[in-house]
């Protein structure tokens, strides 16, 4: 019998800019520890994502997305995070029906001062993620190698 | 005792004691101060050194009320009475179940305002 | 396709030690359209920065890729130099491989693994780049700051001896914040009042210095150099260009009930007054909740006895609009509520105060005119006991996780003071640690120890027990000694947390400047940008930004203020070119775009068209780019796709989409 592969997910964080990229960057300079299967894409604002951004990841293999921006009321555009966690509200339950399960999507708050919190939301993300295992829903065929 | 003591009274306490800053609010708050040879602020040093065996001797482990008036001020949340109780825990377990205090003498000893923490640990400490 | 670069920074060992940057170099080079790739040990020195620069003229880059730290450390400095070799400084993208790599992993094989597909998003990214130019707009000549204590004082007059115009908005009756309220100041023992008050007064007499006392900012838009704030000046029911000061008003007030907010409730003051004295400006104002006028409609005595004819009853709370190019945030602090902590019995016994109600009873203006007397009877206490870190350095829900700085040496002040003043007083300190960092600092405690016999014992208190003969039964630990004291004492202070006055959340949230969990005001870097907030234009002085002393806070004072001045000095500021964009051909003019715009950067026009050969003229969204801030709500919610961000299109992120799960 073959040996089973670790299981090495591939996971796709929106950060925005303002507060949690920053929050991401003080995880790194504070050293506080998260899986290298996090790779993060920066965005002005949460409210920037598309979902079609988030559709898109699932099809090409991504395994788990998480979205992070400002504490509400502390967005830097003001009103984008309100945006950002209605849109995904719906958009999650929607994937959700679809047979990609809800622990597959977050939405966190992080701000450019919680480090620590950032660090932890990944790991607990990633121990999801890996927990729900490989995502084989949305994937394009043609994507799989 | 050992290393391995210490290790699972980190366990059953839940309790981090490098947290601790050495403020002395436990000691500066216990009611049974005076009777105790390791003083509540101790606690957390013999835990980290891992002489857990000084502390299973010792006369603190069984005069500590568990009032938890040092969990309720701790600033930094070692709360060192639950340390003590696990400490107590661990010399029980050691000890076998020889109880002292059975189960049927407990409706008699009961009042209304008896915290049930205080039977938990009336338990641990009359069971030696 | 573009031609592109890619730079790999070793950051000496940051990012070498633990991402193989040679394979990262070999491995990136195979991408699509990678001409060129090379590592260096500091990308960001000049020698870097002109390897960067040659490899553009001389392999005719049309982008770069620089594998480095954050973006939001040396994105500026890249596209300058990118800039200097001739390429569009928008050609340049940042590939975090310090921060969010080889800082926070530990295996090699991971961390270059995971560089390389950050190399990837940005490669992948800097091919669909396009050649942007920022806009310019023009800066407003005229700041704001925001409280008046001695950290807002300071910044303004630093701005206007520039030649500024500042405005000071400070929400009490008067200038002066919490520094009027102490009483001396360590660690030279000066009186607090007899250098602040020079500082109030050359603020109040500076032509180019306004002063809204009594006032709070309403409400805040615009951006950067082109702030439009909205200032509430609350009716204070006197005329400030007829009243004189002469203070009458104050004392035939048959209202005298009201606790005194400067003296922090200790004793009371009238309905109409000003908070002290040497208030600025010196002009009462009315406090409606105890006003016998305001609640019955009977009274009137100071309008009675007012030969200036100053007071008006019917004065109504103003708002007045102003426009600012910077805005600097002074709220500074207040002490934490002692309610949770009700083994200090602070709430139960009068002669349990906190240091800075100490400060007023030690104050010759204060309620007890200066005498160190328990305020439960009068009579003068034999035995003191401090207590510090009351609040502070808790990690429980009840105090701060911080440690608020300055408890240390005001305590030794205290201390030293009473010592001076009363030799025949004890003074028992109970302390978690003695910090004393700053100038002459130590030395000072050392004093109180040494030359004034301050008993200072390492251990916190558990209890305070107010005795039934009127006495505090103090309960605390010796660690040192390994003893539990039990002691009487006459009177107990505590050295109670600071934390950032209360309404400075809601400044932060309409300034959309960021704040953390302990509502203290975020720095753009903490250690390099430490007077700057992450948003353009809003700067930080004093305790709003975290705990400081008064030095600390006249320093940082006066650094918000260069950078408030060396914006102000510019006629016009580039703005961000990542602004929307609509496509005139997809847009159906549906208006989606413009309801969810929060700068109201989006209007409608009627443009002509050319729709696959049919002509037409079609009502279509338009971005003003002067207002757009490029937040990208727009592009996402435009239902036909037609608009988009530039330097964050649809096509760039998804192309980060693909290389990521590629």
């Amino acid at each position: 019998m073959p040996v089973e592969k670790e299981f090495r997910p591939k996971i796709v964080a929106f950060c925005c800019n303002w507060c949690s990229y920053a929050g991401a960057d003080l995880a790194g300079s504070s050293r506080l520890g998260y899986p290298a299967d996090v790779k993060i894409i920066r965005v002005p604002c949460s409210c920037r994502v598309n979902p079609m951004f988030i559709l898109r990841a699932f099809e090409k293999g991504a395994d788990g997305v998480i979205l992070c921006g400002c504490h509400p009321g502390d967005c830097h555009y003001s009103t984008g995070n309100y945006y950002a966690r209605r849109r995904m509200t719906l958009l999650f339950s929607l994937l959700d029906y679809l047979g990609v399960e809800e622990g597959r999507t977050r939405v966190e708050w992080v701000s450019a001062a919680e480090g620590v919190k950032f660090s932890t939301v990944m790991n607990e993300f990633v121990d999801k993620i890996r927990s729900l295992g490989e995502n084989v829903r949305l994937g394009d065929l043609r994507c799989k190698n | 005792m050992s290393k391995h003591d210490a290790e699972m009274i980190r366990e059953i306490s839940g309790v981090n004691p490098l947290k601790c800053m050495k403020c002395g609010k436990c000691s500066a708050t216990c009611p049974a101060y005076d009777e105790m040879d390791i003083k509540p602020h101790q606690f957390v040093s013999y835990v980290l050194r891992g002489d857990i065996e000084a502390l299973a001797d010792s006369k603190s482990l069984w005069k500590c009320l568990s009032c938890f008036a040092c969990i309720e001020r701790c600033p930094r949340n070692v709360e060192p009475a639950k340390l003590i109780d696990a400490a107590r825990q661990a010399v029980i377990r050691q000890r076998g179940n020889e109880a002292d205090l059975s189960p049927d003498e407990i409706p008699a000893l009961l009042d209304e305002k008896t915290p049930q923490q205080l039977l938990v640990s009336a338990f641990r400490r009359y069971r030696r | 396709m573009q031609r592109i670069g890619v730079f790999v920074c070793h950051c000496g060992s940051n990012i070498a030690a633990t991402v193989d940057v040679k394979r990262v170099v070999e491995t990136v080079k195979k991408e699509q359209g990678v001409v060129h790739a090379e590592d260096y040990p500091y990308m960001c020195s000049e020698a870097g920065q002109a390897l960067i620069a040659a490899a553009i003229k001389e392999k005719n880059l049309g982008g770069i890729v620089v594998c480095s730290c954050s973006p939001r450390m040396h994105e500026a400095t890249f596209r300058k130099a990118a800039e200097r070799a001739g390429l569009n400084p928008y050609m340049v993208e940042i590939a975090n491989i310090r921060e969010h790599c080889s800082w926070i992993h530990k295996d090699m094989e991971e961390a270059t693994e995971k560089a390389v597909i950050l190399a990837r998003a940005a490669i992948a990214k800097v091919h669909l780049n396009s050649h942007l130019q920022p806009g310019e707009s023009l800066v407003t000549k005229r700041a704001l700051v925001i409280g008046g204590g001695i950290a807002g004082i300071q910044t303004a007059l630093d701005i206007a001896e520039a030649g500024y115009e500042v405005d000071i908005v400070e929400k009490t009756p008067s200038i002066g914040g919490r520094m009027s309220q102490l009483d001396k100041t360590f660690p030279t023992l000066d009186c607090s009042a007899c250098i602040l008050t020079p500082k109030m007064v050359d603020a109040a007499a500076h032509e180019k210095i306004n002063l809204y006392t009594y006032s709070e900012v309403e409400s805040v838009s615009g951006f950067v150099g082109n702030f439009s704030v909205d200032i509430r000046k609350k009716a204070r029911f006197v005329d400030m260009n007829k009243c004189t000061g002469c203070g009458l008003c104050q004392e035939k007030c048959p209202s005298k009930k009201a606790k005194s907010e400067f003296n922090r409730g200790l004793n009371t003051r009238s309905a109409i007054y000003t908070p002290f004295a040497q208030a600025i400006p010196n002009v009462p104002v009315i406090d409606t909740e105890s006003c016998v006028k305001m609640k019955t409609g009977k009274c009137g005595l100071c309008e009675k006895v007012c030969q200036a004819g100053a007071i008006d009853y019917s004065q109504k709370d103003e708002i007045i609009t102003e426009k600012y190019g910077a805005i600097v945030v002074a709220t500074g602090f207040d002490t934490i509520n002692l309610d949770q902590y009700g083994e200090y019995a602070y709430n139960e016994s009068p002669d349990v105060i906190t240091s800075l109600e100490l400060e007023r009873v030690m104050n010759a203006a204060g309620p007890t005119k200066g005498h160190l007397e328990r305020l439960s009877d009068g009579k003068a206490p034999k035995e003191i006991v401090f207590i510090q870190c009351v609040g502070s350095r808790c990690d429980d829900h009840r105090g701060k996780p911080y440690c608020s700085k300055i408890c240390c040496m005001y305590t030794a002040k205290h201390a030293m003071l009473i010592r001076d003043k009363y030799p025949d007083v004890n003074v028992t300190v109970f302390y978690i640690d003695v910090r004393t960092p700053g100038k002459n600092f130590d030395e000072f405690y050392r004093r109180a120890v040494e030359e004034y016999g301050v008993n200072y014992i390492k251990g916190q208190v558990g209890k305070v027990v107010p005795q039934p003969d009127g006495s505090l039964l103090v309960q605390g630990s010796d660690l040192l000694d390994g003893k539990q004291i039990k002691m009487r004492a006459d009177m107990v202070v505590l050295a109670t947390a600071i934390e950032p006055e209360a309404g400075v959340r809601k400044i932060a949230t309409m300034l959309t400047a960021s704040i953390d969990t302990n509502n203290f005001l975020t720095e753009a870097h903490p250690k390099l940008r430490p007077v700057e907030s992450p948003t353009a234009g809003v700067f930080l002085s004093g305790v709003c930004q975290g705990p400081k002393d008064i030095p600390e806070t006249v320093s940082q004072a006066g650094a918000a203020a260069v950078k408030v001045i060396g914006l102000l000095a510019k006629d016009k500021l580039l703005t961000n070119p990542c602004t929307a964009e609509s496509d005139t051909l997809l847009c159906n003019g549906c208006s989606v775009c413009q309801n969810v715009c929060p700068y109201g950067a989006i209007g409608y026009e009627d443009k002509e068209v050319n729709d696959h050969g049919i002509r037409e003229t079609r009502r279509v969204a338009v971005v003003n780019s002067a207002l757009c801030q490029g937040c990208g709500a727009c592009t996402v919610a435009c239902p036909s796709g037609a608009m988009d961000l530039k330097g964050f299109s649809n096509r760039q992120i998804l192309a980060e989409v693909d290389a990521i799960c590629r």
